[in-house]
């Protein structure tokens, strides 16, 4: 098995549709993941990330659509035939195989011969860092080598394709942190295009070249993670990534303004029949002074919340909207919190003034 | 894109292959059955209408209003049946709920007693009650030797051999049911149950029995249709004195020929066991009773 | 010794005790349930041509007798055959319906599932005379292939519903791995699935077998000529007199069923069971 996998796929999804009964589990989707490209589809359950991988796997037939892997049209080829590789959430190991029986059963199917197979299994157990596992049995293992296992099984036969539904739900918070920068690097190492399923957004903007996030059976942004945590297009990817508030915003001309006074802000505006402003916690500050250059929003401290490392404060504005902010704690800081009834002003920078489309979907 | 709607038609007849492929898994052994169940009682429901000469008439079925000891054959099969279920229930619950409290191993070991008759084949345990309950048989000699009656009592080719015989073949399909059902109770229910104030007694009856009425209604069900139409146990152990629907069905078959009576029988009988299972369903998920047994 | 009795037996702290009727019940119960089974066992010995127990001479000439018989021995053979076949017949068929139905995505499942339940529910006596009626026009009466057919379909209920159980509580995800690996469908069934499952399928074995073993009605009407069954033979012979040739059968029968049962038991234990 050589070291990265030569001509990785692109892969591009036209029109895919799938309906149950009145149900649009996947609504007239097209997708375009670049030629090794780690690609997340993101999105909470039910809105159809896990069918639109069953679609690329070749498990779920849809009413209509194209799917091409490079050039060649796949979308009627039957899953045992379109050659990649496939990571389950709850590993799918065959239980009544050694490890060396699982990882070698693609390769038994592809005519391997004999020898070749046991040294293609021991380098892909060796890739997962179960060199020498060969011969345990499944019920042997613990979960994190199970999934390593699950994943040698699906690189051992080289395909151009990865695709992984959840493979880390099922494993404890510290396992799971170890596990998704083991993934990255062997993405970086293998190179074959990857695509992922996940409800867990920290997960999928530390992985990820770009995420796509779905819901209700559409992609509601497809970016980068840095350009989905900086410039969401829409609210549900703004609620969705990390945490955030809305504020009402009105247009007048080129002016927005919140509560009659305008913003100041360096980000784009988007072109929307509403408008509303997206706060991030830490990234609205208490002001110390008053600058012309800075936002400013007079408000109530509702709470304050010690956690350690920082503080979380929810102040409440005059129209009654609740906001969070968070900041750091260093030496001195909590003195100068203010307390809870207290009046306070707080500061947002023009380059975190982010407005986007305020309809709801 | 033009291309992507040519796929739909594509894509369609791909999903109704696959399935026809799969459906078409089952269809052998449905096949079989439509070939040797349904289409014959079909065709016997139509027999029934045939009468004596050949003619359409509903004589069949106007014989068991009109005769008498036809409808006496209808009361005596409902009434052992009800009389089996109900031994059946009073004898295997208490065992039932005797193991469910047991420890895993031990329950096991007496569920043997209970699987063994189960396994062993009908004819056997009928030959078996057959020979215990003679006039010199062992029940009688034991009895008079304990001094429970004096006389030898007459306890085959009537109605109480045929009910013991049948209560001993039908209990298992009641204990398993009922035993599955108690073992899926959650034994907190009973602490808690405890605890808010009730005697053993109460507690019992507010919240054990009435958790194990499904698996007992699933058990009873079971026993109460197969009594319905059996067959062996009462030609035997009732010496043709006892005749239940199934025996009458067998007569006009074998001494008379007389497919038309039968068929008509055959059909009642079948029409009541449908119906009864039929109101059962609304109560209960019949793939759990057909489940229950095993 | 008796402290035993006061000590508690139940979440609601009944003590044994009270709850010893319990006790004398279950025990009389079980024995009851299980002593005429193996009663016949010590009869099959007796010397004597009543039916008496306990036996007051011990001889084994019944078995002599039914061993010796050609009507008997031709019965015998003729119901191993019948159970063989239906074992072979039906236990392929069943798993596969079994599966079909359960990888099914079609809303006619039910309905099919219920159609190939019906034999166990319908009561014999009518499968009986339907499938004489049948056989008459087919011209398969009192022949093995017919007995086979008949008790197939009382057997494939059974199949279905222990196979079936058995699928449901298989993790199918592997079917869909073996899948994504290179296999076609039938392939990943045979290598995945069914090595899993053979605990279900053996003992949807054995049940075919007893089932078709033990099965009286049908076979008292299709079954005679060349081709009588055990079970026809043993029900006319009681019916008509009673001979203690049947005593000794019926041992046979009962050792027979349990080594089945033992079988059954012994490969029917996967590693999830209790």
């Amino acid at each position: 098995m050589t070291d990265s996998i030569q001509g990785a796929l692109p892969i591009t999804a036209r029109n895919i549709t799938k309906t149950y009964g009145k149900v649009h589990a996947l609504d007239d989707v097209s997708l375009d993941v670049k030629s090794g490209e780690f690609l997340t589809l993101l999105g909470p359950s039910g809105s159809g990330k896990t069918t639109l991988l069953m679609v690329l796997a070749g498990f779920t037939r849809p009413d209509q659509g194209s799917l091409k892997f490079g050039d060649q049209e796949m979308i009627r080829t039957a899953p045992h035939l379109r050659d990649v590789g496939m990571v389950f959430q709850n590993y799918a190991l065959f239980p009544h195989m050694t490890v060396a029986g699982n990882v070698g059963y693609p390769l038994r199917l592809r005519n391997v011969p004999m020898p070749e197979i046991s040294q293609r299994i021991e380098k892909a157990l060796e890739t997962v860092q179960l060199g020498g596992y060969g011969t345990r049995k499944i019920d042997q293992l613990s979960g994190g080598q199970k999934q390593r296992v699950a994943l040698a099984r699906s690189i051992v036969f080289e395909p151009r394709i990865l695709l992984m539904d959840e493979p880390l739900s099922a494993l404890d918070k510290k396992l799971r942190d170890r596990m998704q920068i083991e993934l990255r690097h062997l993405h970086e190492k293998l190179g074959m295009t990857t695509v992922y399923v996940t409800h867990d957004q920290r997960e999928a903007l530390t992985m990820s070249d770009r995420i796509a996030v779905v819901n209700h059976g559409r992609i509601m942004q497809l970016a980068t993670p840095q350009g989905l945590y900086e410039q969401p297009t829409n609210r549900f990817v703004a609620d969705f990534i990390g945490d955030s508030t809305f504020l009402s915003v009105e247009r007048h001309g080129d002016q927005i303004t919140y509560n009659g006074v305008p913003l100041k802000t360096s980000r784009p505006v988007p072109d929307a029949a509403s408008l509303v402003l997206m706060l991030r916690p830490e990234r609205v500050r208490l002001a110390t002074k008053t600058t012309k250059t800075v936002n400013e929003f007079q408000a109530t401290a509702s709470e304050l919340v010690y956690q350690g490392d920082s503080y979380l404060m929810y102040a409440t504005m005059p129209d009654g909207t609740e906001i969070s902010l968070r900041g750091a704690i260093r030496q001195g800081t909590v003195a100068a919190l203010p307390k809870i009834g207290d009046h306070v002003t707080l500061a947002l920078e023009p380059g975190d003034t982010v407005l986007i489309d305020g309809r709801d979907v | 894109m033009a291309s992507a709607f040519i796929y739909a038609d594509g894509l369609r007849r791909d999903e109704r292959l696959e399935r026809l492929k799969l459906f078409g898994l089952s269809s052998p052994a449905i096949l079989l059955v439509l070939v040797i169940l349904v289409i014959p009682v079909g065709w016997l429901f139509f027999v029934s209408f045939i009468g004596a000469d050949g003619q359409f008439s509903m004589e069949n079925y106007e014989r068991m209003i009109t005769r008498k000891s036809y409808f006496r054959i209808f009361i005596t099969t409902f009434k052992i049946s009800l009389f089996a279920t109900a031994l059946c229930i009073l004898i295997g619950y208490p065992l039932a709920y005797f193991m469910s409290q047991l420890p895993n191993r031990i329950a096991n070991l007496c569920m043997i007693t209970v699987l063994l008759p189960f396994w062993t084949s009908l004819l056997v345990r009928t030959y078996a009650w057959l020979v215990l309950l003679q006039k010199r048989g062992l029940v009688n000699d034991w009895a008079i030797s304990l001094g429970l009656w004096d006389e030898p009592i007459k306890m085959v080719h009537n109605m109480t051999g045929t009910l013991i015989g049948m209560v001993h073949i039908m209990l298992p399909f009641l204990i398993l049911p009922v035993y599955s059902a108690m073992k899926q109770i959650d034994r907190d229910l009973l602490k808690a149950a405890s605890n808010l104030g009730a005697s053993p007694r109460r507690a019992f009856w507010t919240v054990f029995f009435p958790l194990s009425t499904p698996g007992l209604f699933a058990g009873a069900l079971m026993v109460f249709v197969l009594c319905l139409g059996f067959f062996v146990t009462p030609a035997v152990l009732g010496g043709g004195k006892v005749i239940m629907v199934s025996m009458k069905i067998v007569s006009n078959i074998e001494l008379f020929v007389n497919w038309g009576a039968a068929s008509a029988l055959g059909v009642v009988l079948l029409t009541l066991t449908v119906f009864v299972l039929w109101i059962a369903s609304r109560f209960l998920n019949l793939e759990n009773i057909a489940g229950g047994g095993h | 010794m008796f402290g035993w009795l006061r000590k508690p037996a139940s979440e609601t702290q009944v003590t044994h005790g009270q709850r010893l009727w319990l006790y004398v019940f279950a025990a009389i119960t079980m024995l009851l349930l299980v002593t005429p089974t193996l009663i016949v066992i010590p009869m099959s010995f007796s010397e004597s041509q009543y039916l008496e127990f306990p036996p007051k001479n011990w001889s084994t000439r019944w078995y002599e007798h039914y061993f010796s018989s050609p009507e008997w021995m031709l019965a015998t053979v003729t119901s191993l055959k019948a159970a063989f076949l239906t074992m072979l017949v039906a236990t392929p068929i069943g798993v596969v319906a079994a599966y079909g139905l359960h990888a099914s995505k079609v809303k006619f499942i039910r309905i099919a599932f219920v159609l190939l339940i019906t034999p166990m529910m319908v009561p014999v006596v009518l499968v009986a005379i339907g499938a004489f009626y049948a056989y008459v026009k087919l011209g398969i009466l009192y022949t093995l292939t017919g007995l086979v057919l008949a008790h197939t379909i009382l057997a494939l209920p059974l199949v279905l519903i222990v196979t079936g159980s058995a699928l449901k509580s298989y993790d199918m995800n592997q079917e869909l791995a073996a899948r994504s690996l290179g296999a076609p469908r039938w392939k990943a069934f045979l290598t995945i699935t069914l090595p899993q499952i053979r605990f279900a399928v053996v003992t949807s074995a054995l049940l075919s077998f007893l089932t078709s073993f033990d099965e009286v009605v049908i076979a008292m009407f299709i079954s005679g000529g060349d081709n009588p069954t055990l079970t026809r033979n043993m029900f006319n012979a009681l019916r008509d007199q009673i001979d203690p040739t049947i005593a000794s059968i019926s041992t046979i029968m009962i050792v027979v069923t349990s080594i089945m049962m033992v079988l059954a038991q012994v490969f029917g234990r996967s590693k999830a069971d209790k």
